[in-house]
């Protein structure tokens, strides 16, 4: 066996989505790295798990049962974590073409983006409109206010931050949305819909924050190109699920020349005054062999925050319940996938339910069953069951439900200029990964002292090449 | 990015099809050379462990009317540690794993098999580590995947036949009882490397269409391209 290394230019611990993109990025950039994970698996939190993996995890059955086999083979099931979802048009899209990843990964449609409107016995489930003619089709407004919407999304589209003659005589440094809202005279419905299911904020704190308007503009333009982008729905799905990605960039990373070692803990990290400066770390053999201890100098370390719990702060609860069906979401046109969002103006709360399905078109179960994972920010201190209903009452039959104790959300307290140590964010409530991708950014300039260029990443990067 | 067509077709009396081979065995066997001569026709004696050099593509013709396509994915080094990830193993349509014909007890995994160097012989530990690797094949690939057998760095012993460490009966015996296919190959010299890749052709199944993914065959996949808004069009929706 290769020995390790005395020294790398970077060692990264988890190989969760974070690390993986920034491990690939890192060593195409021709940088040294060492990546390491407890786990046996890749993937940290942002891992697809088979449903045997699922139910023990979760532990919800009697002892001595075997509840998965009658799912079938339990390796045809590619259940996430992370309830998440790639935006067409988003970041993460950029950087797996710039990469190369594609190569590696194949992604579908997800096939439709709902919201639902009232809640109880009067709720109802619509497709949330993503140009000018659906708005016009759209069961979510009456006529008045869809030639309203109409006129909304069209200026969207025309929007420029730098050209004031677009501006419709708002000073949009100084105006909120609530102002841009009621410039086109829109209803509080609509306002809902838009803020929450196209611009995809989970709380209402957009609508009064000054000079943000534009912003908001943005991820609503971001919707509609990604949209536009394949047809259907702004979002798209990796084969075999999420799990697939970090993999993808593992691959890269390794490509390029980075050494991958799952099932090890590292022992110790060494420093130098404040700064991290090494690692000790013992790989475990599965064979039942001697594990192999080693030492090694690193000039930084990348890692997510279950690494260092004392240099993460809790931001936040995460209510997360994954849910096996065996039928499509009710109101979704029988969809192999979708997304609904239940704003929450309209259940009485301050944050809003996702729900995300996948099913077997997406190559995560076998034919026949759906996974939908349901989620929101606690709001409570219990009854966290009761905060996730209005997501329950919409999936109907439930075959098998898992959710656990809330799930702490981390940040790292400082950003690990003065030791040497760059830990990343928990994979947030946001429905996609364009969040995730911002703290690679992040990372990336507080490590490097740059900003991250992806584009042409790889060219002049003198590799054996395909064909 | 890879050709991602249609990963079977024909057209009149020619088929052509593609198929994902991986390669497995432990580092330094020659994993690389062999890929690197039956793509490039090329050989480098002092080839650092793989970097780079982790997805190419080379076509065999069969005959007048028949064309397959591998598309081949090297370990890049994550077998080094036992880290390769199961993305490696997914929709592998054949397997080549490869050992080290004059390696007794192989430089590497030095951890990995020292209680199986107790139960068996010492001369048996290089092609041991190949039963490994099928093993490991048979729990993480397709059920229908074809593995071939190739015992490397033939040149070294036809030089100097002392160096042998694996007997040819040996090896071959294990692989009729595992149902390999089997070949003693020199990157170096080119012999049977060829043959090898020829032979795996010959044993695909080339009138299943889509070998290459049969996953997602036509179920409405999209290619990821840089953004140009509307030039995009999604395959079919099922729903």
């Amino acid at each position: 066996m290769d020995e390790i290394a005395p020294e790398y230019d970077v060692v990264v611990f988890g190989t969760g989505l974070t690390e993986c993109v920034l491990s690939g990025v890192l060593s195409v950039k021709g940088n040294k790295v060492l990546h390491i994970d407890r786990n046996d698996h890749y993937g940290g939190e942002a891992a697809s798990v088979n449903i045997e993996t699922l139910f023990k995890k979760y532990g919800n059955y009697n002892k001595g049962e075997e509840p998965w086999k009658k799912y079938g083979r339990a390796n045809d099931w590619n259940i996430d974590l992370v309830p998440k979802f790639l935006m067409s048009s988003g970041e993460l899209t950029n950087i797996l073409v710039s990469t190369d990843v594609t190569k590696y990964i194949e992604f579908k449609q997800v096939a439709g983006s709902y919201v639902q409107q009232g809640s109880g016995a009067k709720a109802t489930v619509a497709k949330v409109p993503s140009d000018a003619g659906e708005a016009l089709r759209s069961s979510l407004m009456g006529i008045f206010e869809k030639r309203r919407m109409k006129s909304f999304i069209e200026w969207v589209g025309t929007f420029s931050r730098t050209d004031s003659a677009s501006h419709k005589g708002l000073n949009l440094n100084t105006c909120t949305m609530k102002d841009v809202y009621d410039k086109f005279g829109l209803e509080a419905g609509t306002r809902d819909f838009i803020g929450h299911a196209m611009a995809l904020y989970q709380t209402d704190n957009y609508i009064n924050e000054k000079g943000t308007a534009p912003d908001t503009i943005e991820r609503i333009r971001l919707y509609g190109n990604s949209v536009s982008r394949y047809g259907k729905s702004p979002y798209i799905y990796p084969l075999y699920g999420l799990g697939e990605l970090p993999q993808g960039f593992a691959r890269l990373s390794a490509i390029y020349g980075g050494t991958y070692m799952l099932n090890t803990n590292i022992d110790e990290v060494l420093y130098e005054g404040n700064k991290a400066v090494g690692i000790k770390a013992t790989m475990q053999d599965k064979g039942g062999d001697e594990p192999m201890k080693f030492t090694t100098k690193c000039k930084k370390i990348l890692a997510d925050p279950s690494y260092f719990p004392g240099k993460a702060q809790v931001t936040g609860q995460l209510l997360k319940a994954v849910c096996i069906l065996n039928h499509p979401l009710a109101g979704t046109d029988n969809c192999d996938s979708a997304q609904l969002i239940i704003p929450q103006s309209q259940v009485g709360r301050k944050h809003d339910i996702y729900i995300a399905v996948v099913s077997s078109a997406h190559n995560v179960c076998p034919k026949g069953y759906y996974i939908a994972i349901v989620s929101t920010i606690a709001e409570t201190t219990a009854n966290h069951h009761l905060e996730l209903a209005p997501g329950f009452e919409r999936l109907g039959r439930i075959e098998e439900k898992f959710m656990g104790p809330p799930i702490p959300l981390y940040e790292p307290l400082e950003s690990g200029v003065n030791d040497n140590i760059f830990i990343s964010k928990s994979y947030d409530a946001t429905s996609h990964f364009e969040t995730t991708t911002d703290d690679v950014r992040d990372i990336y300039r507080r490590a490097e002292g740059q900003d991250l260029v992806v584009d042409g990443l790889r060219e002049g990067t003198n590799l054996v090449n395909d064909e | 990015m890879a050709s991602r067509g249609p990963a079977g077709s024909r057209v009149g009396n020619s088929r052509f099809a593609q198929f994902k081979l991986v390669l497995l065995g432990e580092s330094a066997v020659g994993k690389s050379s062999i890929v690197l001569r039956f793509v490039k026709d090329q050989f480098d004696s002092y080839r650092e462990s793989t970097i780079g050099a982790a997805f190419l593509t080379q076509t065999i013709s069969l005959d007048d009317n028949t064309t397959v396509k591998f598309e081949i994915w090297d370990t890049a080094g994550q077998e080094r540690y036992k880290s390769l990830a199961p993305m490696y193993y997914r929709n592998a349509n054949c397997a080549v794993v490869v050992y080290d014909i004059t390696q007794a007890v192989s430089t590497s995994g030095r951890l990995w098999e020292l209680e199986e160097l107790e139960l068996t012989s010492h001369i048996q530990a290089s092609l041991d580590k190949a039963k490994q690797w099928v093993k490991e094949l048979q729990r993480q690939a397709n059920e229908n995947i074809i593995i071939a057998l190739a015992g490397n760095k033939l040149d070294l012993v036809t030089e100097q036949p002392d160096k042998r460490a694996i007997q040819t009966a040996d090896a071959e015996a294990y692989a009729r009882e595992a149902g390999l296919l089997f070949f003693e190959t020199s990157a170096k010299t080119a012999e049977n490397v060829r043959e090898l890749f020829t032979s795996i052709a010959k044993k695909l199944p080339l009138d299943q269409a889509g070998p290459r993914n049969p996953r997602s065959g036509g179920r409405g996949g999209v290619e990821l391209r840089p953004d140009t808004p509307g030039t995009q069009a999604g395959g079919p929706c099922s729903c």
